[in-house]
């Protein structure tokens, strides 16, 4: 087979394995609208990445963290109502980092790629962004799991009985963040969300438990990202959206099969 | 002399320059059972979020034991639909939890069989329970119980209130429950406090419902016993010197928007 396209699986197959469980935690606590505000704020980040020449990556994970941090204090303050917040900051970062690109003459920015991903564009270097970012994330979240989801299930139950929520709540921010970072050269800032949201949304109908739902999403995810690359070498269709479209297929099957979802 | 858990000191607390509660004196010895009562708005779950650390008062403090330990029992519990979770698993988020307690919590409030089902299928009485065992397995000195009747039928609510007390009988432990009438709880109380933004009156349950604080609250006790449920009168009003002015409307007049039993 072709070596650009065991790179595009290897990295793909990383990303969805940590999207997935990241996903179910946004699913359960309702943050879809706040990572895809997070998402868009990511090509802010590649601009300023560009402007002062620092790592890309880096750049991205610094602002999405930034931006949470605003966006919670923001909240506190109930000035507005939350999803009124969060559309304001996504499309007014979006917008800000299509600006900032713009302004960035001697820098030939593929600025689809970042949008939408291009998976068979992934590097070596992206490789070892994926999998160290990605090995990270999974042992915060093997590590934290339990403070992670008693906060999720109630943070009052939580609070009372002695879990740190503030910083539990910040943590699940940025590892949100760092998923965003890796994941956005595969699928995008337009469509990170959805490799994060549907594979968990699908693998709600088959799961009993929190750590099968985590699981069972990850093998979605890559599942996904095998069929979307399939669909995309064998019809020569963008990449990112491929995936995404395989994703949303194996979530109608997944909700239109037979057997009822499973509860005691 | 019992030991004493919590006590509040002259406690008070704004929001938007409109005073919730003010002046809140009140104490929790070890094996007391003490009842909060007051009308819908008083101030009742403030006070208790105050107790919790989940809000900090404006003025006066709060006095904690140091081996203070509270077991905390929510009003109602919402878990998104999304997040597939047995009642083993809800139970086994307590911190520091020892999950060979598990089963023996449940078997204690009566819903052993329960273990497995999910806990978003449960029904009012259930939730309770799985809420009453969440709170145990805390190990607490003091329950802090918010409504622990709600969405409980009569029957139910009465199990409810006997297994409090039973446990508090067990463990010693002091209990604080948030009520807002007081028919059933009465028997189960040592010390009721009744609250309006401040405390209006407390003491012994015989002692405050023939106050008349708590009459112009809830009525009079005995003046409709046929019905047993007193209906609320939802505010009153204070003269200058902090003591209540009476708006000559009688109980039986408030008969008309009883609570649901």
């Amino acid at each position: 087979m072709l070596e650009f396209l065991i790179r595009a699986l290897l990295g793909g197959l990383g990303v969805a394995a940590v999207a997935g469980p990241l996903g179910a935690f946004v699913v359960w606590r309702r943050m879809a609208y706040f990572g895809d505000t997070l998402a868009h704020s990511a090509l802010l980040g590649v601009a300023l990445g560009f402007l002062f020449n620092i790592n890309l990556n880096l750049a991205i994970v610094v602002l999405c963290v930034g931006l949470a941090a605003i966006l919670v204090t923001l909240q506190k303050k109930q000035i507005i109502a939350t999803d009124t917040l969060l559309g304001i900051l996504a499309h007014s970062s979006l917008s800000l980092g299509l600006v900032a690109v713009s302004f960035l003459d001697n820098v030939r920015i593929d600025l689809m790629a970042y949008l939408f991903g291009d998976l068979l564009a992934v590097s070596q270097t992206d490789l070892y962004w994926i999998y160290g970012g990605g090995i990270l994330v999974l042992t915060l979240l093997v590590t934290f799991w339990k403070p992670l989801l008693a906060v999720t299930v109630n943070e009052e139950l939580a609070k009372v009985e002695g879990y740190p929520v503030e910083a539990i709540r910040l943590l699940l921010m940025l590892l949100v963040a760092l998923v965003i970072a890796v994941a956005m050269k595969i699928v995008g800032v337009l469509l990170i969300t959805s490799l994060m949201i549907i594979p968990a949304a699908t693998a709600r109908k088959l799961s009993n438990t929190p750590i099968q739902m985590a699981t069972i999403s990850s093998f979605i995810g890559c599942l996904a990202v095998c069929g979307g690359l399939w669909a995309s070498y064998r019809w020569d269709t963008p990449t990112g959206p491929s995936v995404v479209v395989c994703a949303a297929l194996l979530f109608i099957i997944a909700y239109s099969s037979p057997f009822k979802r499973r509860s005691a | 002399m019992s030991q004493r858990l919590v006590s509040f000191d002259k406690i008070g607390i704004d929001f938007d320059s409109r005073v919730l509660l003010d002046n809140i004196d009140m104490t929790i010895d070890a094996g007391e059972i003490v009842t909060l009562i007051g009308p819908n708005g008083s101030g009742k779950s403030t006070l208790i979020r105050i107790l919790l650390g989940l809000q900090e008062p404006t003025r006066g403090k709060v006095v904690r034991d140091k081996g203070l330990r509270i077991g905390y029992m929510p009003q109602k519990l919402h878990i998104d639909p999304t997040l597939p979770l047995t009642v083993k698993h809800f139970l086994a988020l307590v911190r520091h939890v020892d999950k060979k307690n598990i089963l023996p919590t449940l078997e204690k409030v009566g819903i052993a069989h329960l273990l497995n089902a999910q806990v978003q299928v449960l029904s009012g009485g259930e939730t309770q329970r799985v809420l009453l065992a969440r709170a145990l397995l805390n190990n607490p000195n003091l329950l802090v119980l918010d409504e622990p009747v709600q969405g409980v039928d009569v029957n139910g609510q009465v199990e409810l209130y006997n297994l409090i007390e039973g446990i508090r009988n067990e463990l010693h432990c002091g209990v604080l429950m948030v009520s807002h009438d007081l028919h059933l709880v009465m028997a189960k109380t040592d010390t009721v406090v009744c609250i309006n933004q401040h405390v209006c009156c407390s003491g012994s349950p015989q002692h405050v419902t023939g106050h008349p604080a708590y009459q112009a609250l809830f009525g009079i006790p005995g003046a409709d016993e046929s019905i047993a449920i007193y209906a609320h009168q939802h505010d009153h009003v204070h003269n200058e010197q902090g003591s209540i002015l009476s708006d000559d409307d009688d109980a039986h007049s408030h008969c008309s928007h009883q609570e649901k039993s």
